[in-house]
């Protein structure tokens, strides 16, 4: 669905990224470890588009990131749940319709997909923040509302980055339960993180590969993470 | 752009205006904007309207008359008077010639010498008023021959005079059109400016709607829309404050002269109707092109 083959992203006169290669395959789960700053958002942004790669080749859904117009960008990103570290929404809307953002911008209905929206705020324990704002939420409220945006459309693809990164153990697992659900479903899942005890936690439940950038390079990081 | 997209930016998917927040100076500023110009625009108008009135009457009115002067002594006067009439009722292109009476003659006089003008007393000299037919008469044949057998008769057509107040009238007209258009430019520059700094203001909200994979169409439509429709409101309030404005400008009167005639007449107070429609497409325009710069600007 998303391959980047020998892929390299150059900023401000320095390699970020060298001879990148991954594939994500439908129903596959990778973790995307490294030190801050090693270019795992920047690797993240590659696989949905956000960045074009100085060199090699990128595709979504087998065609040419470099052959997409904006629009047909916009079109593919609907098939990818990107989660922001930051969790970045829209302050003045409601949350139920910040969660509903995908739809309203693909041209749904939302009352045709009512149902599926409240199913979905009850999946991720926000049954009762229907008319909440963005700024009166927890961390781990809107590190929930963010997957559950990133989900609502049934990408085939979901990103992640940091998703746990402002929460608790407890509401880490429980994300971290929900993205092994969608996995199940058959979606593909990559998540960025620095949280080894999350990955471990993750491969006890699911076959789950662990891939490390270090010196500008991916790499396959060891079994015994 | 075809009418379809054009209605679908302006009436397409009312979610999408939902999605950029409502309240911010750029509201103001377009409203404001948008209603000052009109206003302007209004009277800018009233002044080219005007202007253009005055140019076509006094070319209207002076072309087709000049004026005959018969400055002879008292004793050949009403002779050359009697001939100068009866060469001008010979002469082709000349629809009707007439010498004006004493009276006549005195309230022409009457603005620089007073009513009670003794004319009688002074040697002023006879006028005759020339009316040409629309075919119009050859002056330079007619002097040749006046100067022959009438030797006191002068010809004036008006032209002499009749030009630089017409050229002077048309000017006016020119300059006041070339102020609505500057005024158009200038709004336009002004909600570019508004719809950039809107954009730039909203640059996040801009950044989530990509991420979440809106069009740039979709995401334009909300600013598109927004800035069409304050620009019609505040265009729409301008051109009425205009217009009642104009209306409660003085009549037109002969006392007043050109400065009370700058209003619109009859189907004239039609025109500034004109102005929202036109303001609410210069916006149109203006923040398509602002939205899709900064667009573009962005991955």
């Amino acid at each position: 669905m998303i391959t980047l083959e020998n892929v390299g992203y150059s900023y401000g006169g320095g390699d970020l990224l060298s001879d990148v290669s991954v594939k994500l395959s439908p129903g596959s789960f990778h973790f995307l470890t490294g030190p801050s700053g090693s270019g795992k958002t920047t690797l993240l942004k590659l696989c949905y588009g956000a960045l074009l790669p100085t060199r090699g080749r990128a595709t979504l859904f087998n065609t040419d990131l470099r052959a997409l117009d904006r629009d047909q960008m916009a079109l593919m990103r609907r098939r990818i749940g990107v989660v922001h570290q930051d969790c970045r929404f829209l302050d003045h809307l409601p949350l139920a319709d910040n969660i509903a953002l995908p739809l309203t911008v693909s041209g749904h209905n939302l009352a045709d997909e009512a149902g599926n929206l409240t199913e979905l705020m009850q999946w991720v324990g926000l049954a009762g923040r229907f008319d909440a704002l963005p700024p009166e939420l927890s961390g781990g409220e809107r590190q929930r509302a963010a997957l559950a945006r990133a989900v609502i459309m049934s990408p085939d693809v979901i990103i992640a980055d940091e998703p746990t990164g402002n929460v608790d153990w407890e509401m880490s697992q429980r994300l971290l339960h929900l993205l092994i659900e969608l996995n199940r479903m058959g979606r593909a899942v990559l998540i960025a993180t620095h949280d080894l005890a999350l990955i471990r936690a993750a491969k006890s439940q699911v076959q789950a590969r662990v891939l490390r950038i270090s010196n500008h390079k991916l790499q396959l990081a060891g079994a015994d993470l | 752009m075809n009418a379809g997209r054009i209605r679908n930016l302006l009436l397409g998917d009312p979610q999408a205006a939902r999605v950029v927040p409502p309240s911010g100076f750029t509201a103001h500023l377009t409203l404001f904007a948008a209603g000052a110009m009109a206003f302007l625009a209004v009277f800018a108008l009233a002044l080219s309207t005007a202007s253009g009135r005055l140019a076509d009457r006094w070319a209207e009115e002076l072309a087709r008359s000049a004026t005959l002067r018969i400055n002879a002594p008292a004793d050949q006067r009403t002779e050359q008077t009697k001939a100068a009439l009866a060469i001008l009722q010979q002469t082709p292109g000349v629809a009707s010639a007439r010498a004006l009476s004493m009276e006549e003659q005195a309230a022409l006089l009457a603005p620089w010498f007073g009513a009670d003008l003794p004319l009688e007393s002074l040697p002023v000299p006879q006028l005759i008023e020339v009316i040409e037919d629309d075919t119009g008469y050859d002056a330079a044949g007619l002097r040749l021959r006046l100067s022959a057998e009438v030797p006191g008769a002068v010809l004036d057509d008006h032209g002499r005079w009749r030009r630089p107040l017409v050229d002077a009238a048309n000017s006016l007209r020119r300059l006041a059109l070339i102020s609505v258009l500057l005024i158009g430019g200038a709004t336009a520059a002004m909600i570019t400016l508004a719809a950039n700094a809107a954009l730039a203001a909203n640059q996040q909200v801009i950044e989530v709607l990509r991420l979440v994979g809106a069009r740039d169409g979709y995401i334009a439509q909300a600013f598109v829309r927004r800035f069409t429709l304050r620009a019609l409101i505040g265009a729409g309030v301008g051109v009425a404050t205009g217009m009642i404005g104009v209306a409660l400008l003085p009549e037109a009167s002969d006392e007043g002269g050109f400065l009370t005639g700058l209003g619109f007449q009859g189907a004239g107070w039609l025109l500034p109707l004109v102005i929202p429609p036109l303001g609410a497409l210069v916006a149109f325009a203006a923040t398509l092109f602002a939205a899709r710069r900064r667009l573009g600007e962005l991955s």
